[in-house]
């Protein structure tokens, strides 16, 4: 059990990427019943788009700036208006196809024009180690995680403790009341996708060093952090970063006290006993559906 | 004058038309999306660049090549339905694919259809099962991992070895192969982990061998992976040799890992770093084309064409029926066919014989550090 501390950190740090990545799934869900199933390659492609402007002889801090602006662009701003807009009056399933298919376009898109094969992407956290409680852990550990924890907690402020937040909330809700009393829904609804887009954006420039960039990356990406929402809870933010802890942890424990050989199962098993015992997720509120 | 003319121009039509029809039809089956993207886009380029080059100097038998490549998706299943497809256009030869498990549902097949199949895998059971038409342009694993464990056990004098290998067909026939060979010549193996194609987090693996404290470690994972657990070996401070084969010290894995890479040595068929004027020749060519130094993948491709016009100029004609027959028991030197790079062999199981070289990563280069010859 003497690595039980390093397996936490790296689990966190990992669960904490999850988390950002499973906020997008509840945040677009409370806000227009959208379950965006490209959720990974929004994750992958700002990583691309950083890449791209280093291509064009950007310097690192300023391809951030751009890969996060274009990110907020294109999947924020031009995502809810070319397809979840025109595609949501025809109900929620046909949606989430439609988001399948985005999912398939990003990949190809991207493997078309930059490479089927990886790349390595600089980190914005130094590589080294630190000594904490007489354990050494990596920078980059706890750089993703402070930086997630960061965001995350900017999210929930945001939220929670501020008049924009509230409106969010309150157009979340309940659009229809949420008009009445003047709150401006649809800006409420944009503004929720473009943080979405910051966040995937974020979770892109912290794990990409990691993961390295690859067009396929998002797909375990977006598996891991969809069983992180569902888990946690899909209609409740803290949920989501409960969810994303919890799996990033459970899959380093599983691989290190159970088998490395069946470590996928696990968060699978832990996925289908949560959906079994309590369906609304671990930190979610039971729906009632008016048939 | 004007009906002379006519009559010239449709004799050039009808006699391109006639050797544009003669080409020789290559079909290709390969990585080019998925896990193995690496491995598939660097076998394509290299039968591109051979073929490119045959054609330029009159083709073979004074036919051109051509090559049709689809994408298996790194996935046998897909992989089956593509060579399917590409069996149904009757080729000349069949090229690939690069992973074992999609060489294993596909072999079947192309031998079922009497077309050869040369192929990258090199796990050990795809020559064993008495396939006629499979060959192989890299060592087989039963050839490569012998040398590994000797060299592990006399050179890095580890008395205690940890082994981390790929859960797929390729992992496990390396894995079982080198633990049978440590444990024959007294290396104990102190841990062994499986691992997942596409896994991203190294950490609990990493954090296990440094548990097993072992004197060396020797790694078999596909090229990216290898990358990934590299920087989390840096990262968690395993001093331990690592030792492994082609994969892990490959030019996209040192590109990928970085100073992560230094240090790691591994046995490798092939190597554009190799100590070879033909291969030299074979690196500046193909960089200078797709600006990029290629992997053994790059050389793979490019000798599996170059292996289809030493054996077919060797029969004096294209038959596809009596291709396996003459490539088996042939050699072929480099001196009477420069790309075939260095003189091979081919044994009656599709199983290749050549020179082989032992790496060492140092500041980000491969370093040859052994060149070991022939086993025959």
């Amino acid at each position: 059990m003497s690595n039980l501390f390093d397996l936490l950190v790296a689990g966190l740090a990992t669960g904490a990427i999850y988390a950002l990545v499973a906020v997008g799934f509840t945040l677009l869900w409370q806000t227009s019943q959208t379950i965006n199933f490209a959720q990974g390659e929004f994750v992958m492609l700002p990583a691309f788009l950083m890449l791209a402007a280093m291509h064009v002889g950007a310097p690192f801090w300023l391809a951030i700036i751009l890969g996060i602006l274009l990110s907020m662009i294109l999947l924020g701003l031009a995502f809810k208006m070319l397809l979840v807009d025109p595609m949501m009056r025809h109900g929620v399933l046909p949606l989430a196809i439609a988001t399948m298919a985005l999912a398939i376009g990003i990949k190809e898109a991207v493997k078309q024009f930059f490479s089927a094969e990886a790349s390595p992407f600089p980190s914005i956290v130094p590589t080294g180690d630190i000594t904490v409680l007489g354990h050494v852990v990596s920078l980059q550990s706890i750089g993703v995680l402070v930086v997630a924890i960061l965001a995350v907690f900017g999210l929930t402020t945001l939220l929670n403790r501020t008049s924009l937040g509230h409106q969010m909330q309150a157009a979340a809700q309940n659009p229809t009341v949420a008009r009445i009393i003047g709150v401006p829904v649809e800006r409420m609804i944009l503004l929720t996708f473009l943080i979405n887009a910051f966040l995937v954006a974020l979770a892109s420039l912290l794990i990409t060093p990691i993961y390295l960039a690859k067009f396929s990356s998002g797909e375990v990406l977006g598996q891991a952090a969809f069983i992180a929402a569902i888990v946690g809870g899909f209609n409740q933010v803290r949920g989501a970063i409960a969810g994303g802890l919890l799996i990033g942890v459970l899959d380093n424990l599983a691989a290190a006290y159970i088998s490395t050989q069946y470590r996928a199962a696990v968060p699978m098993i832990f996925l289908i006993a949560v959906i079994l015992f309590r369906p609304q997720g671990l930190l979610g509120r039971a729906e009632e559906r008016t048939v | 004058m004007k009906s002379t003319l006519l009559v010239g121009a449709l004799l050039t039509a009808i006699t391109t038309t006639g050797a544009f029809a003669q080409a020789i039809k290559l079909a290709d089956v390969a990585e080019l999306s998925g896990g193995g993207a690496t491995v598939g886009t660097n076998w394509k380029n290299g039968i591109d660049l051979a073929i490119e080059e045959i054609n330029a100097k009159g083709g073979v038998l004074g036919r051109k090549l051509e090559v049709t490549h689809a994408d298996s998706q790194s996935n046998p299943g897909v992989a089956r339905a593509q060579v399917q497809k590409a069996l149904d256009a009757e080729p000349y030869v069949l090229l690939g694919p690069g992973y074992s498990g999609s060489v294993k549902v596909t072999a079947p097949l192309a031998a079922e259809a009497g077309i050869t199949q040369i192929m990258g895998g090199e796990a050990a059971e795809l020559t064993q099962a008495g396939n006629k038409f499979l060959f192989r342009t890299s060592f087989g694993q039963q050839s490569s991992m012998p040398k590994v464990a000797k060299y592990i056990h006399d050179d890095m004098k580890a008395k205690t070895v940890a082994v981390v290998w790929v859960n797929n067909d390729f992992g496990r026939g390396g894995r079982d192969v080198v633990i049978k060979e440590l444990e024959r010549l007294g290396s104990k193996v102190v841990a062994d982990l499986s691992t997942e194609a596409g896994q991203a987090d190294f950490a609990a693996d990493v954090g296990k061998i440094k548990a097993a404290n072992p004197d060396a470690v020797f790694v078999y994972l596909n090229e990216e992976e290898s990358a990934r657990i590299l920087k989390e070996l840096k990262r968690q401070g395993v001093t331990a040799p690592l030792m492994g084969e082609t994969t892990l010290i490959g030019q996209k894995v040192i590109e990928l890992a970085g100073d992560a890479a230094n240090g790691a040595r591994g046995h490798v068929g092939l190597t554009t770093d190799a100590p070879v004027d033909l291969i030299k020749g074979f690196r500046d060519r193909f960089s200078k084309k797709y600006n990029y130094v290629p992997d053994h993948n790059g050389l793979k491709g490019y000798l599996a064409v170059y292996m289809v016009k030493a054996t077919t100029e060797k029969m004096g004609k294209v038959d596809p029926k009596a291709f396996a027959d003459t490539l088996h028991g042939l050699t072929i030197k480099a001196a009477d066919e420069p790309g075939i790079l260095m003189d091979v062999t081919f044994d009656q199981n599709g199983d290749i014989d050549r020179q082989s070289f032992l790496v060492e990563v140092v500041d980000g280069k491969q370093v040859v550090k052994q060149v070991l010859p022939k086993v025959k």
